[in-house]
């Protein structure tokens, strides 16, 4: 999904920085008081994000026959809320861009705002939705992390359309264009993404029962929903 | 493990595994799964022929392997910390069990 190294104008890059720092200072600030507050919650923090660094790695194969890969934010949007994410998005890509050379520093705000922040905070909100619909966990932790996935892809091939629209049919069929790229081969990858955070998040709620009832977006919905 | 999370594993292996085995290359086109992001600099190419990079990486992996090497790095590093919790968490909730289970039988000792 990643922009890559210098395939976004400099108007476009800097403009894609310029919002994801906002969220990136917040999610610094989210994360440290919310850790200086539940210093056990590091634990769960830190499986999150490794959670995040495994499942970026993994490029799978997709039925458009192309290979792409999953971003692993969902689940810790769930579990700490959206903005604590930002930070761990960013340093995943920040990895990425200096050692692979993949995505870049320069597109580097770009994919911050697709798979830090949108990811994330969709998550977030579909999270919520599933909740507030009286859908079970498993259901809910399924969908969040399916869309959210999903999500950050749509939004890269808005980022890519508006830099490069269409000669004849300007930003909309160009958006069409890479979302049969980008969202289409993300499909299959997103459903598995969504199966592995439920395997987690149950795996979770066995082995940390105590600490995810302290956690505020799952506190709502402590209902087993096996 | 529970029978729902080995159905879970199997949905997500036959996702990763079925595209390899459903698609094969049309005739004529190169390289089946490479990555979706070369196939969006492709797009990129068509829409925009003229578009130049204008900044390269600052560094690239020196080969394909190297690229490799660092991606599995990067697996490892996750999932060694993924395996240490759930490592952490299984001998926890043994050794709840096991005080549960050894306390009577110390106490049926001490009444011999």
């Amino acid at each position: 999904m990643h922009i890559m190294e210098g395939f976004l104008p400099p108007a476009h890059a800097l403009g894609w920085a310029a919002v994801s720092v906002p969220f990136l200072a917040w999610g610094l600030r989210s994360m440290g008081s919310s850790l200086q507050a539940h210093p056990e919650r590091r634990m769960l923090l830190g499986v999150a994000a490794a959670f995040a660094f495994l499942l970026s790695a993994l490029k799978l194969p997709s039925v458009t026959g192309s290979c792409s890969h999953p971003t692993g934010v969902g689940l810790g949007a769930l579990l700490f809320g959206p903005a604590a994410m930002v930070p761990v998005g960013f340093v995943v890509l920040l990895f990425q861009a200096l050692l692979l050379a993949h995505g870049g520093l320069t597109t580097l705000g770009a994919n911050v705002f697709s798979m830090a922040i949108v990811g994330p905070f969709v998550s977030y909100g579909v999270f919520r939705g599933a909740a507030a619909l009286g859908l079970s966990r498993s259901v809910a932790v399924f969908l969040a992390a399916c869309l959210g996935d999903l999500a950050t892809y749509v939004t890269t091939s808005a980022q890519l359309a508006l830099a490069f629209p269409d000669a004849v049919g300007g930003v909309e069929t160009s958006f069409f264009k890479f979302a049969g790229i980008f969202a289409l081969t993300q499909v299959p990858i997103a459903i598995s993404e969504g199966l592995l955070t439920v395997l987690v998040v149950n795996a979770m709620a066995r082995f940390n029962a105590h600490e995810l009832r302290a956690l505020p977006v799952m506190a709502q919905q402590t209902r087993e929903g096996a | 493990m529970k029978k729902s999370s080995w159905l879970l594993w199997a949905a997500i292996v036959l996702l990763s595994v079925l595209p390899l085995c459903l698609i094969s290359a049309p005739p004529g086109a190169e390289g089946l799964f490479g990555g979706s992001d070369d196939r969006a600099r492709q797009a990129i190419g068509s829409i925009a022929p003229h578009y130049q990079p204008w900044f390269a990486p600052v560094f690239e992996p020196a080969s394909g392997e190297i690229a490799s090497l660092l991606f599995a790095l990067e697996a490892a590093v996750g999932a060694g910390v993924i395996g240490y919790w759930l490592g952490l968490s299984v001998a926890r909730e043994r050794a709840h069990k096991g005080a549960h289970e050894v306390k009577p039988s110390a106490q049926d000792q001490r009444a011999d």
